[in-house]
């Protein structure tokens, strides 16, 4: 329920350099997802706005409120923990009034807002339990609640399905959307999983080694890639490096257009963009995998290479058969930068 | 069939318990019965003649109430002084960085590593000019010393344990420092911390060498009474009467202390 930037924050830990110079504004109401590897930064970022970390530069506001210097108990932001970091020497309803009774609200008022809480997640009538009586799916709920009881303005979670099965963290993030949507509060979310990331983000901030690579809304970023970076993080990609002459690539396998200047290039391009021919080129069929969905078709390239290309169906291509390679939607990147993309229309269509 | 299974007894189990009973309860047992025994001889398997006498013999002197008195009373300040030195060191230790924080430590550890005797008598010897010796305070001093080890270390490890991230989701629902330490830490840390403060009021009840050394002949504590005893004449069932009058408060603490007693307080307590 409120809007949160982040002006060139920075941290450094000793002569490590955390994260550096993070610009970031979330509007109201919105859920963001910050996407990286370990070690990006991604939950020094998210504990600087929660106030556990304090920022070695740049500022974090709240509603255009400065809370840069504000330590976590007085700013309107509450933290969801990976490992629910639940009090076990308190009961549920313990864990989730701690904050009200902190508060000093009447006992009256923290029962009925603990039931609440807990109707909220699908815990109700719990509120006596001990917190190791509870699965960790039951845990996660109770930690929710215990962040959403004191209506933060901003929720913050940190990896929170992380030590939960596929099933139960797919069915949470589920539900943990659908309440944000009906709260309609403001979030930032931390994964290491884009497929987590591009299930729950209205905007995804893809980081690594402390910079920020690319903030985009998940379709913007899955067909945009700014950096080779992004392009190889999120989703499958085929990253071939390739020389470009006269507005053509030039490579053993395939031809195909880049009005670009002459020189070295990276090309990007899905597996689902790669279409084939069979007969004739220079790809050698390494491998077809059956999905039953889907098959994947491994390519050896002439240079040593190796490229996938996703099928519908399953092509009855014995290995070794030689195929042509036609690249459809492609990006070429130079010195990690993006110089062309074959893709802007469809990217644009999508969102129009 | 499945209750049955469940219900068929653990024959190692159960052999491993009993053996463990009879060597530790086997003992205690024995000395149990010769407090009230008068009269038991070979190959009587129990006493012949039953009895209060020595019972009566024993409390009836006034030299047993006082020892018994200045037992308690030194292991309470001895335990309290060093809960309140102590604790606020552990958590320094565990959670604060300064510089010669592992040396200090370690020198605090290693008083257990010296031979205790030597360390009692060169202490003496420096009390002795400060005129401690046979004094309250001079034995509670020596005494302190030995309880350093117990409420440093476990304390140390109990507040290590606990997961920072508890702290912090304290700090984030609105909880000062302060406010995280009582409502978080502390319990959280309690089981271990109880059981520290256990063993350092145990320990000091059952001392005898400080005690001996610095406070003999004025302070007399109920071990250094009974070693009197021992030594004056012979008789077992006064040992016996004293041996049952010292086990008493050890087990009262441990009734009280069993709630955080048990092995997976202790382990957690401990950050296993």
């Amino acid at each position: 329920m409120a809007k949160l930037e982040l002006r060139g924050l920075g941290k450094v830990f000793g002569a490590t350099v955390a994260v550096d110079a993070f610009d970031l504004t979330v509007a109201d109401g919105e859920l963001v997802c910050l996407l990286g590897p370990s070690g990006s930064g991604k939950s020094t970022v998210l504990r600087m706005i929660g106030g556990f970390e304090t920022a070695s530069t740049g500022a974090v506001l709240i509603d255009g409120q400065d809370v840069t210097r504000l330590p976590p108990e007085r700013r309107p932001t509450s933290m969801m923990f990976q490992s629910h970091a639940l009090w076990s020497h308190m009961t549920v309803g313990g864990n989730i009034g701690f904050g009200l009774r902190l508060r000093r609200l009447p006992r009256a008022e923290i029962a009925r807002k603990v039931g609440e809480a807990l109707a909220l997640v699908g815990l109700a009538g719990m509120a006596e339990r001990r917190t190791d009586q509870l699965s960790g799916g039951q845990q996660q709920r109770v930690a929710l609640a215990r962040s959403l009881v004191l209506e933060p303005k901003i929720l913050l979670l940190d990896e929170p399905f992380a030590s939960l099965d596929q099933h139960l963290r797919e069915r949470l993030r589920e539900e943990v959307r659908d309440l944000q949507q009906r709260l309609g509060i403001t979030m930032v979310f931390v994964t290491h999983g884009q497929d987590e990331a591009l299930a729950l983000a209205d905007r995804i901030v893809v980081m690594r080694d402390g910079v920020m690579q690319q903030v985009d809304r998940p379709d913007r970023l899955y067909r945009q890639p700014r950096t080779p970076f992004v392009a190889g993080f999120i989703g499958q990609m085929n990253l071939i490096a390739v020389e470009v002459a006269g507005g053509q690539i030039r490579h053993p396998a395939f031809d195909a257009a880049a009005p670009v200047a002459d020189g070295p290039a990276l090309l990007a391009v899905r597996p689902e963009a790669v279409e084939l021919q069979p007969g004739r080129g220079a790809g050698r069929v390494h491998r077809v995998t059956d999905f039953g969905s889907h098959a994947v078709v491994e390519i050896d390239l002439p240079d040593a290479g190796r490229i996938k290309a996703l099928r519908p169906d399953v092509p009855a291509a014995a290995p070794d058969t030689a195929v042509t390679i036609l690249p459809r939607r492609y990006h070429l990147y130079r010195e990690d930068r993006m110089i062309w993309s074959s893709d802007t229309v469809t990217g644009e269509v999508a969102h129009a | 069939m499945r209750v049955a299974a469940r219900l068929r007894p653990d024959w190692i189990g159960l052999v491993l318990a009993v053996t463990l009973a009879v060597a530790i309860i086997g003992p205690m047992l024995v000395v149990g019965l010769w407090a009230f025994a008068e009269v038991w001889r070979y190959p009587s398997l129990l006493p012949t003649e039953w009895g209060l006498r020595y019972w009566g013999m024993t409390l009836g002197r006034a030299d047993v109430w006082t020892a018994l008195a200045t037992s308690l009373q030194l292991s309470f300040v001895v335990t309290l002084a060093s809960a309140v030195i102590c604790l606020p060191a552990a958590y320094a230790f565990a959670r604060l960085d300064f510089p010669g924080r592992n040396l200090f430590f370690l020198s605090f550890l290693s008083i257990q590593a010296f031979p205790r005797f030597g360390l009692l008598i060169t202490i003496a010897t420096i009390f002795l000019s400060l005129g401690l010796v046979g004094t309250f305070w001079g034995v509670a001093i020596i005494q302190l010393v030995n309880t350093l080890m117990f409420m440093i270390w476990i304390p140390t490890a109990a507040f290590q344990g606990v997961d920072r991230r508890l702290e912090e989701a304290a700090r984030d629902v609105g909880a000062g420092p302060v406010r995280v330490f009582w409502s978080v830490t502390l319990p959280q840390a309690l089981p271990a911390i109880v059981a520290a403060i256990m063993l350092t009021f145990v320990g000091t009840f059952y001392e005898t060498e400080g005690a001996w050394l610095i406070g003999a002949p004025h302070v007399r504590t109920m071990p250094i009474l009974m070693i009197s005893f021992i030594n004056n004449q012979l008789v077992i069932q006064l040992g016996a009467v004293l041996s049952v009058l010292l086990w008493v408060p050890s087990f009262v603490f441990l009734l009280a202390a069993r709630r955080y007693l048990g092995p997976q307080g202790l382990g957690r307590g401990l950050g296993g």
